[in-house]
C-alpha cells in the first residue's frame, strides 16, 4: 500500500459552551491516499465541518480545542505545527473551499488582487508571474475573459462564478489535498452539475486528493472513490462508494439511503424515514449513539460505544455491535416509520 | 392538438368539477425605481410573466425550477398575498362557489383564506419565537374568530396529534423543537381552519434527508385523510417526483413544461427540462458514472431584462437563430395533458 497522504488518528475536537461540552468530533480515525476522492456524509451537526476545520488548523481556542489525536499530513503531525507553518500549508499544500464563497472572498479587493496575493504567498514567483498564473487559473475554471475578470470585485460575479473563483484560488498553488465543504449546496442544480464536472476534471488531471463534505449522497455517488458516514461526532461506516451504496452494513447508512427520494425510481408510497432525531452532542449517553433510533439495539448497545471494525466487504468498516449478525435486507419500516425487522411489521 | 391556453374561455361558473383552481395569464412584476424623493420607475422585475395552469381537486401539483424563476411569487400571487399585475385566479370555494381571487374584495378574500393555507420553507423564521406552540397553532382560529378558548385548545391538541407531536408540547416554545418538529408545527397551524387547498413552499428544503422523509410521509397521510389539494413548490426534483401527480417546470418567470409526473420524468420534451433532470445526481455510483449530463453554458439572466423570443434561447443547446431569439414559443398541448413551450420540442430520456 502507498503511504497515506493524510492520516487522522483518534481525533477529538470539543467546544465548551454555556450548555456544556460539545463533543463535535469524538474519536475519529481515517486515512486518505494520494489522489483519493473521499466523501464525508452525515446529518447536520454530525461533525463534518469541524473535521475539516480541525485538519486546516482553524479551531479557535479557548472555546474550541483538539483534545486528543494526530493529524499526519505526508507524515508530519499538523497539530504540532505553529501558526506560521500552518499558514504555509493552508492554501498551499492543502486548500479549502467553503459553502459560501462570499465569506472567503474579501469584498473590497478585486478578484485578481486576491488571487495574486495567495499565489505570491505560497509560490516563489514575482507579481507579474503570479498574474499570469492567476489568469491561467481563471481560465482553467472556465471563466470567460479571464484577463478582464481579474479587475472585477466578488459581488460582480454570480454564485456559481464565485465558486469557480474559489476553486481557481484553491487550485492555483497545486495543492495535494483539496477540502471542499458543501461546495455546491448553495447553488442551483444545473450550476452544481457544472461545478462538480469542473472539480472532477481538475482533480483528475492533477491527481489532487479531495475530501468532499456534503449531505447529498447523489453528489458523492458521482464524485467519490470512498465514503465515510458520520453520526453524532463519530464515523459509523466507511468503505468504497460501492460498499456504502450497494452493501451498507450500518442501520443508519441503510436508513439514510432508504429515506432519499430518488429521481430515477417510481416510489413506493412511503419513504423509509428514520424515526426520531440525532442526539445532542452535549451530554452524550454511553453506548452507541444511534441506539435510540435503532431496531437492532440490545443491552450491550446501551453500555459500550462500538468501534469501527471490518464487516461486509473486504476493507469496509462499521461501528455496530451487531454488524455481522444482522441481515439488513430483512429490514422494513413500520407504519410509524420505525425501522424494524420484517417479521415484526405490524400495520 | 394545438389549442393554446389563450383560446380557452373561462366562465367562472363553468370551472369543471374536477378543477379546484385555474390560473389564467397571471403576471407579477416588481417595479424598479430610482430617486430618493421622487421615485421614478425605471423598469420592472418580470418575476411571473403570463402563466396559465390548472390544479385538480385532490391532486399534488409540483412546481419546480431554479432559484429566482418565480415559484414563490406565483404561490403568493395566487393566494393574493401579493397583488397580481394582471391575470385571473379562479378558485372553487366551498362557501362562496367559484371566486376570482385576483379581483375578489376583502370580505370574500377573508372567507376563502380559511380554505387556502400556505406553509413556508424556513421552520425557524416562520414561527414567532415568543409565542407558545398552542397560540401559534390557534392563531388562525383566533384571527377568524372561530370557536371559544376551550374548543380552540381542544383543536390544538388534536392537531398536534395529527402531525405526530404530543399534546403535552402545547405550552412549549419553538426553540425547544428540532427543524422537523417545527415544520410539523407550521403544518398543524395551516390545518387549523380545515383548508381544502394548501400551498407548500419548499416545506422540506431546510431539513435533513431522514427528517425530510418524515415530513413528506406526513403530508402524504394528511392528503389522504382530509382530501387535500397541494401546490408543492421545491427545487429538489427527486422529492417532487415522489410527491406529485403532475409537475410544472418554470424558467425565468415562464412555465416551460407541464405534464403528468411519469410523462415529465420519463419523456420530457423541453430542452430546459432535459438539462434540469440530467443535472440531478442519483445516489447510485454505477448509474452516475454512466449518465450523460447536459451542461448549460453561463448563468440565468436576470428577470429585469429577460431575453427576447424564448427566454431560454441564450443557454439552449438546440436554439436556432432567427427563430428562438425572435418568436416567443406558445405553451402548447403536444400530447394529451403534456404542455410545452418550445419551437423544437423533442422527447428525450435523460434520467437514466
Ligand atoms: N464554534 C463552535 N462552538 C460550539 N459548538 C460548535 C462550534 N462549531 C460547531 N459546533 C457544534 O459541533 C457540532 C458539529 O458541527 P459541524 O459544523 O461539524 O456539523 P456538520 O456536520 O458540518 O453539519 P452541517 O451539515 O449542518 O454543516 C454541532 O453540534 C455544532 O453545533
Ligand atoms: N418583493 C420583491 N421585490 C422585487 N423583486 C422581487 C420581490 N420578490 C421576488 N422578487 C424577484 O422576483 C424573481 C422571482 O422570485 P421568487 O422568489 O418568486 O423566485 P423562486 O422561484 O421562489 O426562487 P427560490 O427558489 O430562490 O425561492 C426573483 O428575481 C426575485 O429577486
Ligand atoms: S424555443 Fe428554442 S431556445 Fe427555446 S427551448 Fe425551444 S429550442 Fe430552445
Ligand atoms: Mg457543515
Ligand atoms: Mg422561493
Amino acid at each position: 500500500m502507498t503511504e497515506p497522504l493524510l492520516s487522522v488518528d483518534n481525533l477529538r475536537t470539543y467546544f465548551s459552551t454555556e450548555e456544556g461540552i460539545v463533543r463535535a468530533v469524538d474519536g475519529i480515525s481515517f486515512d486518505l491516499a494520494p489522489g483519493e476522492r473521499r466523501g464525508v456524509v452525515g446529518e447536520s451537526g454530525s461533525g463534518k465541518s469541524v473535521t475539516a476545520m480541525s485538519i486546516m488548523g482553524l479551531i479557535e481556542p479557548p472555546a474550541g480545542e483538539i483534545v486528543t489525536g494526530e493529524i499526519l499530513f505526508r507524515g508530519q503531525n499538523l497539530l504540532s505545527l505553529g501558526e506560521d507553518e500552518m499558514q504555509d500549508i493552508r492554501g498551499g499544500q492543502i486548500a479549502m473551499i467553503f459553502q459560501d464563497p462570499m465569506t472567503a472572498l474579501n469584498p473590497v479587493y478585486t478578484v485578481g488582487d486576491q488571487l495574486v496575493e495567495t499565489i505570491v504567498l505560497h509560490q516563489d514567483v514575482s507579481k507579474t508571474e503570479a498574474r499570469e498564473i492567476a489568469i491561467q487559473a481563471l481560465d482553467d475554471v472556465q471563466i470567460p475573459n479571464a484577463k478582464e475578470k481579474l479587475f472585477d470585485y466578488p459581488h460582480q460575479f454570480s454564485g456559481g462564478m464565485r465558486q469557480r473563483v474559489m476553486i481557481a484560488m484553491g487550485l492555483s498553488c497545486n495543492p495535494e489535498l483539496l477540502i471542499a465543504d458543501e461546495p455546491t449546496t448553495a447553488l442551483d442544480v444545473t450550476t452544481q452539475a457544472q461545478i462538480m464536472d469542473l472539480m472532477l476534471q481538475l482533480a483528475d488531471d492533477r491527481g489532487t486528493a479531495v475530501l468532499l463534505i456534503t449531505h447529498d449522497l447523489g453528489v458523492v455517488a458521482g464524485f467519490c472513490d470512498t465514503v465515510q458516514v458520520m453520526y453524532a461526532g463519530g464515523i459509523v461506516e466507511a468503505g468504497t462508494a460501492d460498499d456504502i451504496f450497494y452493501n451498507p452494513q450500518h442501520p443508519y447508512t441503510w436508513g439514510l439511503l432508504g429515506s432519499m427520494a430518488r429521481l430515477d425510481a417510481v416510489q413506493q408510497d412511503r419513504l423509509h424515514s428514520i424515526a426520531g432525531t440525532p442526539p445532542s452532542v452535549i451530554d452524550l449517553p454511553p453506548g452507541c449513539r444511534f441506539r435510540p433510533r435503532c431496531a437492532f439495539a440490545t443491552d450491550i448497545c446501551g453500555r459500550i460505544l462500538p468501534q469501527l471494525r471490518e464487516a461486509g466487504n473486504e476493507g469496509q468498516t462499521v461501528a455496530c455491535h451487531h454488524a455481522d449478525e444482522m441481515d439488513l435486507k430483512t429490514l422494513a419500516v413500520d407504519s410509524s416509520d420505525r425501522i424494524v425487522k420484517q417479521d415484526e411489521v405490524v400495520s | 392538438m394545438s389549442d393554446t391556453v389563450e383560446e380557452v374561455q373561462v366562465d367562472p361558473s363553468q370551472l369543471p368539477d374536477d378543477i379546484i383552481m385555474r390560473v389564467n395569464h397571471l403576471v407579477k412584476e416588481f417595479p424598479i425605481s430610482k430617486g430618493v424623493f421622487f421615485k421614478k420607475q425605471v423598469g420592472a422585475v418580470q418575476a411571473v410573466s403570463d402563466i396559465s395552469f390548472e390544479i385538480r381537486e385532490g391532486e399534488t401539483l409540483g412546481l419546480v425550477g431554479e432559484s429566482g424563476c418565480g415559484k414563490s411569487t406565483t404561490a403568493r400571487t395566487v393566494l393574493r398575498l401579493l397583488e397580481p399585475t394582471a391575470g385571473d385566479v379562479y378558485f372553487r370555494s366551498k362557501e362562496r362557489g367559484v371566486v376570482n381571487v385576483a379581483t375578489a374584495d376583502r370580505r370574500v378574500l377573508n372567507d376563502i383564506r380559511e380554505e387556502i393555507q400556505i406553509v413556508f420553507q424556513d421552520p425557524y423564521a416562520s414561527l414567532n419565537p415568543r409565542m407558545t406552540v398552542a397560540s401559534i397553532i390557534a392563531e388562525p382560529m383566533t384571527v377568524h374568530d372561530e370557536g371559544n378558548k376551550q374548543s380552540r385548545l381542544d383543536r390544538v391538541k388534536e392537531l398536534l396529534k395529527v402531525v405526530g407531536l404530543s399534546p403535552e408540547h402545547a405550552n412549549r416554545y419553538p426553540h425547544e423543537f428540532s427543524g422537523g418538529q417545527r415544520q410539523r408545527i407550521g403544518i398543524a397551524r395551516a390545518l387549523a381552519l380545515r383548508p381544502t387547498f394548501m400551498v407548500l413552499d419548499e416545506p422540506v428544503s431546510a431539513l435533513d434527508v431522514s427528517i425530510q422523509a418524515q415530513v413528506l410521509n406526513l403530508l402524504d397521510d394528511l392528503q389522504e385523510e382530509f382530501g387535500l389539494t397541494y401546490l408543492f413548490i421545491a427545487h429538489d426534483l427527486s422529492v417532487v417526483r415522489h410527491i406529485s401527480d403532475r409537475v410544472a417546470v418554470m424558467y425565468l418567470g415562464k412555465m416551460v413544461e407541464l405534464a403528468d409526473r411519469d410523462a415529465l420524468y420519463d419523456r420530457p420534451m423541453h430542452p430546459y427540462t432535459h438539462a434540469l433532470l440530467s443535472a440531478v445526481p442519483i445516489p447510485d455510483p454505477t448509474i452516475e458514472h454512466q449518465r450523460e449530463r447536459i451542461l448549460l453554458e453561463g448563468d440565468i439572466p436576470h428577470p429585469s431584462n429577460p431575453p427576447s423570443g424564448c427566454r431560454f434561447h441564450t443557454r439552449c443547446p438546440v436554439a436556432q437563430e432567427g427563430k428562438c431569439d425572435v418568436d416567443e414559443p406558445e405553451f402548447r398541448e403536444l400530447e394529451p395533458d403534456h404542455w410545452v413551450a418550445c419551437h423544437f420540442p423533442e422527447i428525450k430520456q435523460v434520467v437514466v
